[in-house]
């Protein structure tokens, strides 16, 4: 008896201390970022940093200004998730409620593939086949670009954005489904105006995580990007968030690397948002 | 009264289950037609062959005729979708749109490319007074009908079959997820209803059968066993297997 009691006590203690572990990781990160992010935008100033159009970390007068790479990520996911949300949506209401068995488990398949795929797999065929694509279909000198990159991040996001919806959708109860189709709604009629309204929530978490996914992708697009610091265009080379921590990290010293921390962090800020939404549409599904 | 459905030799296999045996009935119009037996009987399947709810299912296959007004509905040329809404259904366990009350009634209306305001609004109106529910929802047609009472909720359920104006209304055991006073309302509601409408109602409660359904069938492991006006069914069962039932002798 006693001993039994003795082992409850040590078990729950080592799952404590590993869930604790959890929260310590994120905590240290959350602290180690503010505190190294802090110096650079108080001496650059944060509206400069913010706002300041031109980054030239390098040279003799150097510019910190990190408004190309805010509005490059803002742009690259927007896009990404205007392409990639109606192909994954509707790819979701096929699979869940449309598609035979078989051809289910096939697609299925592949999703789940295409979610294992490593982003810089990802980044070297868009290298290979997109850019050059994209340089001959538009006729541009260089094609790796905010529209490569945004085709490639919209390809990255199906997977959590289709298997997420499909979740959404199949766990609407068939009485709904039922109960319209005994009114004299076809099968179509049914699917979009009970269960993808019944799913909506669910479908909206797919939609933030895509954003998410996205905002937070580096190795891809920096290598489909053309990875230059230019206000963003459609056809031109360009920086986002995350690749100008990464590109500039392993060579940067003082102040140009205390300004990547504050780019760190600014990033850090905007996954911390869309995970307050993405809780927020969870939340709401589960009522 | 005319006859308004006939069964013909229907059979009805969920892939290997023999679920329906050679059924043969006449369903007449503007009357209260029960169906009773044992569950697993095949009642709920045979329900949901009069308005093809069946096809859902894969693995169904039927033989056999279900006429609605003279017209074989497993025909090539029927259109399923108005066929359902002219035989409309309400289901066992309450089950309304996760919407508000009066997007819940005019969702019917609506999907047959009803659009006016005016003409949703009487239709809703009426569909709900004649569920007998309208005093009680009149005030809240915006609030979301997952916050009625499960009574509520099925009379909801009636009153948006209603609203695209069927001819016969299936009720699948409407009232076995309900209080006794809900079933009470919704068994006079069938009462009332059955002036304008046929109805055919699955009970597991043979009090209820007898209490409101002019004709009751008696089904057993797939088979229709006995068929006739209720009075007659209850109190001289012709099959000893009726006798049987009906006396609480066996299922
Ligand atoms: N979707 C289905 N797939 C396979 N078998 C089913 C299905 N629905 C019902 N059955 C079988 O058919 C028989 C009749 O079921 P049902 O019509 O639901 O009976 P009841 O409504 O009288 O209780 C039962 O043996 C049941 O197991
Ligand atoms: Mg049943």
């Amino acid at each position: 008896m006693k001993k039994n009691k003795l082992i409850e006590r040590t078990i729950h203690g080592i799952f404590l201390i590993l869930g604790l572990l959890t929260v310590g990781c994120v905590l240290l990160i959350t602290v180690y970022l503010v505190i190294s992010g802090i110096p650079a935008i108080t001496e650059i100033g944060l509206f400069d940093f913010l706002f300041g159009a031109k980054w030239a970390s390098t040279a003799s007068e150097p510019e910190f200004g990190i408004l190309p790479f805010i509005l490059t990520s803002i742009y690259g996911t927007a896009g990404a998730i205007l392409i990639g949300v109606p192909i994954g949506f509707f790819a979701a209401v096929y699979l869940s409620k449309l598609a035979n068995p078989k051809v289910k488990a096939f697609m299925e398949g592949a999703v789940s593939l295409l979610a294992g795929i490593p982003s810089v797999v990802y980044g070297l065929v868009g290298m290979l086949v997109l850019v050059p694509a994209v340089r001959e279909i538009f006729d541009i000198p260089d094609g790796a670009s905010l529209f490569s990159a945004i085709i490639v991040l919209a390809i990255m996001i199906l997977p959590s954005i289709i298997k997420v919806s499909m979740t959404a959708l199949e766990a609407v109860p068939k009485e709904y489904e039922d109960a319209s189709l005994a009114l004299g709604a076809t099968p179509i009629e049914t699917y979009f105006k009970v269960s993808v309204p019944a799913a909506k929530s669910g479908i909206a978490a797919a939609v933030v995580l895509g954003v998410g996914r996205a905002i937070g992708e580096a190795m891809a697009v920096m290598m489909v990007s053309g990875n230059v610091p230019n206000m963003p265009s459609l056809f031109q080379s360009v920086r986002f968030l995350t690749t100008a921590v990464a590109s500039e990290m392993s060579y940067s010293s003082g102040l140009q690397q205390q300004a990547l921390f504050s780019i760190a962090l600014v990033l850090f800020l905007f996954i911390m948002l869309i995970n307050a939404t993405l809780n927020f549409f969870l939340k709401k599904e589960k009522d | 009264m005319s006859d308004i459905m006939t069964a013909k030799d229907l059979n009805l296999w969920y892939g290997e289950t023999h679920a329906l045996k050679n059924v043969n009935i006449t369903i007449p119009e503007k009357s209260i037609t029960a169906f009773i037996g044992p569950s697993g009987c095949g009642k709920s399947t045979f329900l949901k062959t009069l308005n093809r709810m069946n096809d859902l299912i894969p693995s169904v296959k039927i033989t056999g005729e279900v006429c609605y007004n003279g017209q074989n509905i497993y025909d090539s040329l029927v259109d399923v979708n108005e066929l359902r809404r002219e035989i409309g259904m309400v289901f066992q366990k309450p089950n309304p749109f996760p919407m508000s009350i009066y997007d819940n009634i005019a969702y019917g209306p609506r999907t047959h490319g009803i659009k006016s305001k005016v003409k949703l609004d009487e239709i809703v109106e009426q569909s709900l007074r004649d569920a007998a529910i309208w005093d009680e929802v009149k005030d809240r047609l915006k609030k979301n009908a997952l916050g009625m009472s499960g009574g509520q909720q099925q009379r909801l359920c009636i009153a948006r079959a209603l609203a695209v104006k069927p001819k016969i209304l299936l009720m699948d055991e409407p009232t076995s997820a309900l209080d006794p006073i809900s079933t009470s309302r919704i068994e006079e509601l069938a009462i009332e209803l059955k002036k304008s409408y046929t109805i055919v109602i699955v009970t597991h409660n043979m009090q209820q059968a007898v209490r409101i359904s002019d004709n009751t069938a008696f089904f057993l492991l797939g088979e229709l066993i006995e068929y006739g006006e209720t009075e007659k069914l209850f109190s001289q069962p012709t099959d000893k297997r009726t006798e049987d039932y009906i006396t609480g002798r066996f299922g």
